[in-house]
């Protein structure tokens, strides 16, 4: 592709100075014109190019890096051992997948819900004016920093849960589903929304000749039709669930135990890369466990992109 | 809608619809409560944050040196630090990103290849945050050899915010009307020339909103500052050197309420979130304010 654009690039060259040769400055002008177009051209494919090789690159690396780590341990212990005690040799990750895949349904499980009645609540029944406020609003909590989330799950939400549960920790997995939940909770709904508000307004008018009220209108025909968006908006969720790291790593407790209640401190796999990379060597089969764990949620995350993309070509074809 | 409601709809017609209509009713008040219950649950939250920190703010706080033990110590170099690696980030991401994006937009042919590098892009942008970190690591401690260092960690946050500059380009790019397009044609303006006279200008607003979200998310970035730039800084005002370790607000506000050591730690985190969340907002309200207004305007 790219050799093919140079072999164009020095023909129009090679023509532009054949011309200016021959004649006067306007053709100068064409020749110049023509080699910053093209040269642009380049330019733009380059940049294209290395963003797929920045893909490439972070796969091909965690991917060396990780599979380092079944020189020591068997491939078996690490998927299904819980017993991760890298100073004694031990690297079972069973109990972090356990983890991101229990933290992971327990936000959604919290979250959509309540992103679906927001989604419902902004596209179908509020006035106008309350719509233009609060949808403004959505997208500022989108970009409103994890860290600030975690801040908050560890200042307010943990010693609140103590007080309801009596416990003396309530570091765990219900504390983080909390705090994602208020993380994605924005995402899904504004993607939700722009889903609802997608479908025709006919549908709708159709529903009601029919002599539905509105709790059927949604129910039987709104939410059906732009049922594939809410699927990618909560997709898109998960993959910011999965992948969130420093609001997790505040409010989880960073033990490596698996979780047996929701309120026993465990770790997760981004918790606990984060927590322990910065004291291994790199070298060292307990780094390349860590990279493993990495190449484990980098794959998560693009079998979810890919399952994103078939829901929006299906969806593109029966429209 | 089954046979038997459908039969006995002459009969049960006042009942059944009164009892629908206590269910529109019930959940035309269920959606209004619980919508407006969880935004301002969320807003008053944030607000509460900023309450607890912005009125203590000194400007000593926010320029002079952290300290290990004693009291007193402020978030100057982490809040430089975060600026300085914001803007390296973004002046190596952007014209790569804006140029990955035209292209798909404009250059591209419709084939298997193009398509191919669209999954790429998407991949890229649902690829967790901190694989990056782990990505920095590999390439800039351990290939490179150059320790925690801001230019590994601005690299790798321009790997971060390339993905999701290169999509909105190519949205915003797209969606200028052919007929502007068609009519620099009929000009005689080159496809260079069209694109940086009529495609940029007229997308101009999508490009700007989509560089604040990928400032904004950048700025409060902490995984990938936390693997590649460390959790220190080098203690100095001012300092440009991008070899020394360059932890970032974001970082220093995870790091003083997890590890710190110093007996007002957490005076010092509370200033620092209302620091960290205003200077978001703001990246996020300034530069889009405008661009309400006038698509308000237009709409009208």
């Amino acid at each position: 592709m790219i050799e093919m654009n140079q072999t164009v690039q020095t023909a129009s060259a090679e023509l532009g100075n054949s011309i200016r040769t021959g004649s006067g400055k306007s053709f100068d002008r064409r020749a110049r014109l023509r080699w910053a177009n093209s040269a642009f051209r380049i330019a733009c494919i380059a940049a294209a190019a290395f963003v797929c090789l920045v893909l490439f690159g972070i796969l091909f690396l965690m991917f060396r890096t990780g599979v380092l780590t079944f020189q020591e341990v068997s491939f078996a212990e690490f998927f299904f051992s819980a017993d991760w005690d890298p100073e004694n040799g031990k690297y079972g990750a069973l109990l972090f997948i356990f983890g991101t895949v229990a933290l992971t349904a327990l936000t959604l499980l919290i979250s959509v819900p309540f992103s679906v009645l927001i989604a419902v609540f902004l596209a179908e029944v509020t006035p106008k004016w309350l719509r233009n406020l609060l949808r403004p609003v959505l997208d500022l909590l989108v970009g409103i920093p994890s860290v600030v989330y975690g801040y908050l799950g560890l200042t307010v939400l943990i010693p609140w849960l103590r007080d309801m549960t009596g416990k003396d920790l309530a570091d765990g997995l219900l504390a983080a589903a909390i705090v994602l939940t208020i993380m994605v909770l924005p995402t899904i709904s504004r993607v939700s929304d722009d889903a609802i508000s997608a479908v025709p307004k006919k549908y709708r008018d159709a529903s009601y000749a029919l002599g539905s009220n509105r709790f059927q209108t949604i129910f039987r025909v709104v939410l059906p039709a732009s049922s594939r968006g809410i699927v990618y908006a909560v997709i898109l969720g998960m993959a910011r669930a999965i992948g969130e790291t420093m609001a997790v790593v505040m409010v989880i407790g960073n033990t490596a135990q698996i979780a047996d209640s929701l309120f026993t401190p465990t770790a997760v796999l981004t918790s606990n890369i984060v927590m322990q990379i910065s004291s291994v060597e790199f070298d060292s089969t307990w780094n390349y466990a860590l990279y493993m764990m990495g190449f484990l949620l980098l794959v998560i995350s693009l079998i979810m992109i890919v399952a994103v993309r078939f829901l929006q070509k299906r969806g593109v074809r029966e429209s | 809608m089954n046979e038997s409601t459908r039969s006995e709809a002459p009969y049960s017609f006042g009942k059944r619809n009164s009892s629908s209509a206590l269910y529109d009713r019930i959940f035309t008040g269920l959606v209004w409560g619980i919508g407006i219950l969880v935004i301002l649950f969320i807003v008053g939250l944030l607000f509460m944050l900023l309450k607890n920190g912005l009125p203590k703010l000194t400007w000593d706080f926010l320029y002079s040196i952290p300290s290990e033990i004693e009291e007193g110590g402020g978030i100057g170099p982490a809040l430089f630090n975060s600026f300085y690696l914001l803007a390296i980030s973004l002046i190596i991401s952007i014209p790569i990103g804006l140029a990955a994006g035209i292209y798909l937009a404009e250059f591209a042919p419709n084939n298997k290849l193009i398509d191919f590098v669209r999954i790429c892009v998407e991949g890229l942008s649902s690829v967790p945050s901190i694989i990056f970190g782990l990505f920095g690591i590999a390439l800039f401690v351990e290939m490179f050899q150059i320790g925690l260092t801001i230019l590994g960690g601005a690299i790798s946050l321009a790997f971060l915010n390339l993905p999701m500059l290169t999509r909105i380009t190519e949205e915003s790019i797209r969606a200028v009307p052919v007929e502007m397009k068609n009519a620099s044609f009929a000009l005689g303006s080159t496809h260079l020339q069209t694109i940086r006279r009529v495609l940029i200008p007229v997308a101009l607003n999508g490009l700007i909103t989509g560089i604040c979200l990928t400032a904004g998310r950048a700025f409060g970035e902490s995984a990938v500052i936390i693997l590649t730039a460390g959790v220190t800084t080098s203690g100095v005002m001012w300092d440009f050197n991008l070899f020394s370790p360059g932890e970032t607000l974001a970082v220093h506000l995870w790091y003083v309420q997890s590890e710190a050591i110093v007996p007002d730690a957490q005076e010092i985190a509370q200033k620092a979130t209302s620091v960290l969340i205003f200077i978001v907002l703001l990246i996020n309200i300034v530069f889009r304010v405008p661009l309400w207004l006038n698509s308000r305007k237009t709409k009208s």
